[in-house]
């Protein structure tokens, strides 16, 4: 509750938390909003906004309803990230958890791993992985997983270093433990928030990542996420340039209401910092 | 001579990265549908099984996998990427020719966004809590938050068609024969709205840091001392706080230094620049894979290069890391 009202009482923190709760509120409604495929033809192609009463953000250069593109992107957008963010996540906490954990020649393979994908333009490795596993809406998702662990893992590792010879893990010890226990049962629970919080640094970037692959037509065509109605919209930017800029303004709120999010957690978490 | 030292063992220690790269994507790559005797026979319209089992040989592709990669990495210290079936031409070759527009572009987006993001930093720093501060902490988080060839595009609606100001795209006028100085005259010109676009999305997070790191310097001691000694503000925060603040900022350059060329590939697909991102994209799209792994090679060498040189720039501003060893 004291954790609640610290994060309320941040009005940057209030305003990202309104935001995200309007584009999920968007990604729910979308099926009831706009129960027709939103890739299916519904008018005449390039109308304004607010020309035709039943398009009120206009339709795109193959005559879709960009309205309805905007409601079902805000779930493909927020599914990507959250999936991708789970992924990257979840393998950070293992090699970091394990890297942290052991030290030694582990820590040493695990770090040198993780300085090499670090070393890895991220973008440019997720082009690798696209041109090697196709670009489907699934394998899309994945790769941003694969190419934005290495943070996590870092993270994880810090505060696995400093917990492991705390007195309460030398008391798991005592009482013979296996180590797989201790590492996430008893240490993991303590190392988690800082990873948690910085989940929103990694799922703004996630959905950036995929907006920027549907803009190169790289992503899945089949999928009505936001970056493929701006790669759409660019061959008609010269007169039509509404059709590129609703959705961008789509993906900017929805990244500016994580990043908000996540920097209101942050800082009501650590109320000294806070200060800064 | 002992910064050099010390930046070169940094330098050595990132070799076994390296190999660890260029080994799993070659991996990689071999579970990629396709090899480079596809795509040929792709270009020429398709041909006989034997003249492709011919083709394989030749290029050393019925080899095992062992043999292959071995015989990639030793032509890979000779500095031998391979040869482009798409290009015609060997993939150092196609990459090099395309380099200078990249680091053209990445450099100037990265001069410019360290620039301007220190002295907002700075300038944020100086009235925190105030205004100025709230003004250009949300403008920075709005940058961060926009997608980068988002951004382009609409400064070409702006600034290009509406405006028409600036060109739309492209490196270069090529029609216009220009030689000398009106020609890299024109370069600039079509490079400004790149490089804004690319430069703004780096700029929040330098903004950032700087702002953090000056508020952080702000309060030591010696800071204090400075000002009882009788130095004019400006003299405080310019010869005192603002070396030691620098140094964030420059460890940030190194760890950004790979999202700065995966931006890159991404805003000259906007601005249709002919440059090293524009590549990787044609190379993905052309099933081009040798070329794709050089790039991936030359992109991380680069990385490598620019922490290289972030080494010595940081032994040069603090010199208490020089003297440690």
């Amino acid at each position: 509750m004291a954790l609640l009202q610290r994060y309320l009482r941040s009005p940057a923190a209030v305003i990202g938390l309104v935001l995200l709760l309007l584009v999920i509120a968007m990604a729910i409604s979308a099926p009831w909003v706009f129960p027709r495929d939103p890739l299916s033809l519904a008018g005449r192609p390039l109308q304004w906004p607010g020309a035709n009463p039943n398009f009120w953000l206009g339709t795109d250069n193959t005559g879709r309803n960009i309205a309805a593109q905007i409601f079902h992107g805000a779930r493909v957008s927020l599914l990507i990230g959250l999936v991708a963010t789970a992924i990257s996540i979840g393998i950070g906490i293992v090699v970091g958890a394990l890297a942290g954990f052991y030290g030694g020649w582990v820590d040493d393979v695990l770090m040198r791993i993780t300085e090499a994908f670090q070393t890895l333009p991220n973008f440019i490795l997720l082009l690798v992985l696209v041109a090697v596993f196709g670009s489907d809406i699934q394998t899309v998702t994945i790769a941003i997983g694969l190419v934005s662990w290495p943070p996590s893992a870092r993270l994880t590792r810090a505060e696995f270093m400093s917990l492991r010879s705390r007195e309460f893990v030398q008391a798991c010890r005592v009482l013979g433990m296996r180590d797989a226990r201790i590492i996430f049962r008893e240490i993991l629970p303590n190392a988690l928030p800082p990873v948690i919080v910085y989940a929103s640094v990694i799922m703004a970037v996630a959905i950036l990542l995929e907006s920027s692959l549907a803009f190169l037509n790289l992503s899945d065509p089949n999928v009505p996420s936001w970056g493929n109605l701006i790669g759409a919209g660019r061959g008609v930017l010269r007169v039509q340039w509404y059709v590129s800029a609703i959705p961008g303004v789509a993906i900017l709120l929805t990244v500016l209401a994580v990043s908000l999010v996540g920097q209101g957690l942050n800082d009501a978490l650590n109320p000294r910092l806070k200060s800064r | 001579m002992r910064i050099l030292l010390l930046a070169l063992r940094r330098l050595a220690a990132s070799l076994p990265t390296l190999l660890l790269i260029l080994v799993g994507l070659f991996l990689l790559l071999q579970l990629a549908p396709g090899d480079t005797v596809d795509a040929l026979m792709a270009q020429m319209g398709g041909g006989d099984p034997a003249m492709m089992e011919q083709l394989r040989s030749f290029y050393g592709l019925d080899a095992p996998v062992l043999v292959q990669l071995t015989r990639y990495l030793w032509r890979l210290v000779q500095l031998d990427l391979g040869f482009s079936a798409i290009y015609g031409k060997p993939v150092s070759s196609v990459i090099l020719e395309r380099l200078p527009v990249t680091l053209l572009l990445m450099g100037t987006s990265l001069s410019f966004a360290f620039a301007a993001g220190m002295a907002l930093g700075v300038l944020a720093a100086r009235r925190v809590n105030k205004w100025p501060d709230a003004l250009i902490s949300t403008l920075g988080l709005i940058f961060y938050a926009t997608p980068s060839f988002w951004f382009g595009m609409m400064g070409v609606v702006v600034f290009a068609i509406k405006l028409s100001w600036l060109p739309a795209g492209g490196f270069e006028d090529i029609g216009a024969g220009h030689t000398g100085l009106a020609r890299l005259a024109d370069i600039a010109w079509h490079l400004v709205l790149p490089v804004t676009t690319l430069a703004l999305i780096f700029l929040a997070t330098y903004l950032r840091i700087m702002r953090a790191s000056m508020l952080e310097v702000l309060t030591l001691d010696f800071v204090r001392t400075a000002r009882a000694k009788g130095l004019s503000q400006t003299g405080v925060l310019l010869r005192h706080v603002l070396r030691n603040a620098l140094l964030p900022g420059l460890t940030l350059i190194g760890l950004q230094a790979g999202t700065m060329l995966g931006g890159a590939v991404v805003v000259e697909s906007v601005f249709n620049l002919p440059g090293l991102g524009r590549l990787a994209y044609e190379s993905v799209v052309q099933r081009d894979l040798n070329t794709l792994l050089g790039i991936v090679f030359v992109s991380a060498l680069l990385v490598i290069l620019v922490n290289f040189i972030v080494d010595l720039l940081y032994a040069k501003l603090d010199p208490r890391i020089a003297a440690e060893r």
